[in-house]
């Protein structure tokens, strides 16, 4: 399936951006059904601009990789496909981006199915000081997807079983989740966030605070998780977004400077910058 | 790169040690000056509750009468107590009724105790002034009482528990001094011989009173005067400020803190709201008699009037503290929440409530804690009058424990009020002290860890 997946990016990356602001992905770039697309997408804090207008594609069931140095607006990015900008005061979008072609920042859109729709994993594992199963099984809840307890016994151990965390917990189903290491606690949250059957996750340095195996743990998560969604993840370690991304985006103050197949933009990147960033040079 | 020779190495490391030394005594002075404060601040908590409980404990214990009274069918010269016959008009019984308790008001009781004195000493009987000197005055209408509770008593000869006059409880606990000249003491040269005498015999003994909790305040009776109306006033002022302070406090706090954006208006609302937290007690008062009791037509000295005062009062406490608590639950819960799909209201009703829940009620404890013992607005609203009666519904009048301890040390009869005061402070910081102890054992129960 990932294999597939793989054939599915298109070898050629020539047409990527040369300049950033009309950075619109040719159809070659991203084949496949297009599941998110950004065009020209600003996001303001007050007067400052920190995202200085970012367009792309991402394909249904590809994992993308963005990378970059601290406060390159990767984060403020992907916050922007569910809306989790709206949260911080003083934020403000501006440019347009659409999941499966509907624009999400429509004012007919609910950002609550938004977010049932595109899930998110933050950088700091983040359970509910609740049980497992009572953290697993909240969205579902919220979101009635469930009729009876059984059926939500299902939707638990499937989703926790889909995070891989199903046979370490499911003889503590009652214990809290806050009690778990670092790296079941993120897959707890991965777990929660698939229980609302999300087509997208985002990934906000999902293993910036976990240990190399934990971590390990995870990128082998996201190979098998990328069957069924489209992923998107922001990582500061290089080598993860080489090992578990289909294509890397580099961004540079706010710009995104560069988008193609993971292998091409570590090998042979087309800009300055990102060779620059990719060899250590800065960042 | 210019490393140092040894001799400039030497004479750093000189230098690093000499302001070493200057750091080093300067914390050693500045841990000694906390140490310092800390046992200061002890020392006057100690002094404070060392006062207090010195001079309240012993009045708790009263001088009080253990003495057979005989209900003499001769001074109690009256009829069976009426019951209402058949055919007979409720109006009717109640004129016979009524007739009854009228003679009952013409027995001289004070006769009954006189004569119970006189078994112990004989020349009672004959200065009967000197001799009822010695039993509060509320005594006697306790023994009508006790014939309308139970006319069968007349006739039979009870051991009865009385309480000493307060001058007498002032004489043997020796709160006076004793070499005053006649015309100087409270009592008679006669009461006072007696009221030793009985106290040698066994007859008064200082024994453990429930007056203070049971009784009212009381203007004749004073070694009867009680708390019990003051702090149903109190309670039922506590009542209205949890009833009150508390959903609103904690609505606005949630909305100012979660939802209200963040924009020239709330800041003037947060301004305002701590500004409010430290206007003096008494102008909330002020605004209670203008508002409530002038606009309003709330009556006087009320509970009810004192609630909604204290509930203003509190009502900032309630906000700030609510919204700090609030403000310190992780922001990694609401994205939580609303990054799969809750809605803000959601989110702050499933998650960030649950989890600011103790902080909130401690801080509602704590802001109710500070009301109860807040005496200031309560005298602008007319609640430091004397009531003698334990107010039924928050629209009777009432005064509260703090105004009580008010009235009492301003008491003429200082000798007796002073321990009353003390005792009546006890009562208040007692209830205080639980008051805070819940607060923490909450606290503690519902804390989550991480």
């Amino acid at each position: 399936m990932s294999m597939t997946q793989t054939l599915n990016i298109p070898m050629s990356t020539s047409g990527s951006t040369v300049k950033t602001h009309i950075n619109k992905q040719p159809a070659a770039q991203a084949q496949g059904e297009v599941k998110l697309s950004a065009s020209d997408v600003r996001v303001f804090y007050g007067q400052s601009e920190a995202l200085h207008g970012v367009s792309l594609d991402i394909v249904k069931n590809e994992v993308v990789a963005f990378i970059g140095p601290s406060g390159c607006g990767k984060s403020t990015f992907l916050r922007s496909f569910n809306r989790m900008n709206d949260t911080v005061a003083g934020a403000r979008v501006t440019g347009k981006i659409t999941v499966d072609g509907r624009d999400i920042y429509d004012p007919s859109v609910d950002v609550v199915l938004l977010r049932a729709q595109v899930g998110m994993v933050f950088q700091k594992p983040n359970p509910f000081p609740k049980s497992i199963y009572d953290n697993v099984a909240y969205g579902a809840k919220l979101h009635g997807l469930a009729s009876s307890k059984s059926e939500m016994d299902e939707i638990v151990e499937s989703s926790l079983r889909r995070a891989g965390l199903w046979e370490e917990v499911k003889d503590r189903l009652e214990a809290p989740g806050t009690g778990l290491s670092g790296g079941q606690q993120q897959r707890l949250c991965i777990a929660r966030a698939v229980a609302v059957s999300p087509d997208v996750i985002l990934m906000d340095e999902p293993c910036s605070a976990l240990d190399p195996i934990a971590t390990g743990i995870i990128e082998e998560l996201i190979t098998e998780l990328k069957k069924n969604y489209t992923i998107v993840i922001v990582t500061h370690n290089m080598q993860q977004a080489a090992r578990v991304s289909d294509r890397t985006a580099f961004f540079h103050l706010g710009d995104l400077i560069e988008i193609g197949e993971t292998a091409q933009i570590f090998t042979n990147p087309t800009q300055k910058r990102t060779e620059d960033y990719i060899t250590g040079r800065y960042g | 790169m210019n490393k140092p020779n040894n001799q400039g190495y030497a004479a750093i490391e000189a230098k690093v040690k000499a302001s070493l030394q200057r750091r080093q005594r300067q914390e050693t002075r500045f841990r000694l000056v906390g140490v310092g404060a800390v046992l200061i601040a002890l020392a006057l908590v100690a002094s404070l509750f060392g006062t207090i409980l010195s001079k309240g404990l012993p009045s708790f214990w009263q001088a009080t009468f253990e003495i057979d009274v005989h209900f003499d069918p001769e001074i109690v010269q009256i009829g069976p107590k009426p019951v209402q016959a058949s055919g007979e008009s409720p109006a009717q019984f109640k004129e016979r009724d009524m007739a009854w308790q009228m003679d009952l008001g013409f027995v001289d009781f004070s006769q009954l105790l006189v004569n119970a004195i006189a078994k112990h000493i004989p020349a009672a009987a004959d200065s009967p002034r000197d001799a009822i000197a010695l039993i509060t005055s509320g005594e006697a209408f306790a023994l009508r009482d006790r014939i309308v509770a139970d006319p069968s008593i007349v006739g039979k000869t009870v051991k009865l528990k009385l309480l000493a006059d307060a001058n007498v409880d002032v004489w043997l606990k020796g709160n006076i001094d004793r070499s005053l000249p006649d015309d100087r003491q409270q009592l008679s040269a006669q009461t006072r011989e007696w009221a030793d005498k009985l106290y040698a015999d066994g007859v008064i003994k200082n024994s453990f009173s429930t007056a203070i909790f049971l009784n009212t305040d009381s203007r004749s009776s004073l070694a009867a005067a009680g708390l019990a109306g003051a702090f149903m006033g109190s309670l039922m002022m506590m009542i209205i400020v949890i009833l009150l302070a508390v959903p609103i406090g904690v609505a606005s706090a949630i909305y100012l803190e979660e939802f209200a954006p963040k924009n020239r208006i709330t800041d003037l609302i947060e301004v305002n709201i701590n500004n409010l937290a430290a206007v003096p007690s008494i102008v909330f008062g002020l605004l209670g008699a203008a508002v409530f009791i002038l606009w309003f037509k709330l009556p006087m000295s009320a509970p009810v009037v004192g609630g909604l005062v204290l509930t203003l009062m509190t009502l900032p406490t309630v906000i700030i503290a609510t919204r700090s608590t609030l403000k310190a639950i992780p922001p990694s819960i609401r994205e939580a929440a609303l990054g799969i799909g809750a809605s803000k209201v959601q989110a702050t009703m499933h998650h960030v409530l649950p989890l600011a829940l103790p902080g909130i009620l401690t801080a509602t404890i704590l802001g109710v804690a500070q009301a109860l013992g807040e005496t200031a607005p309560l005298l602008l609203i007319g609640m430091s009058a004397f009531v003698s009666a334990v107010p039924a519904t928050p629209f009777d009048q009432s005064t509260a424990l703090p105004v009580q301890i008010f009235l009492w040390q301003g008491n003429e009869l200082r000798n007796f009020f002073e321990g009353r005061t003390s005792a009546a402070i006890i009562v208040l910081l007692a209830l205080m002290l639980s008051l805070n102890s819940m607060a923490i054992w909450l606290r503690k129960r519902y804390e989550t860890r991480w």
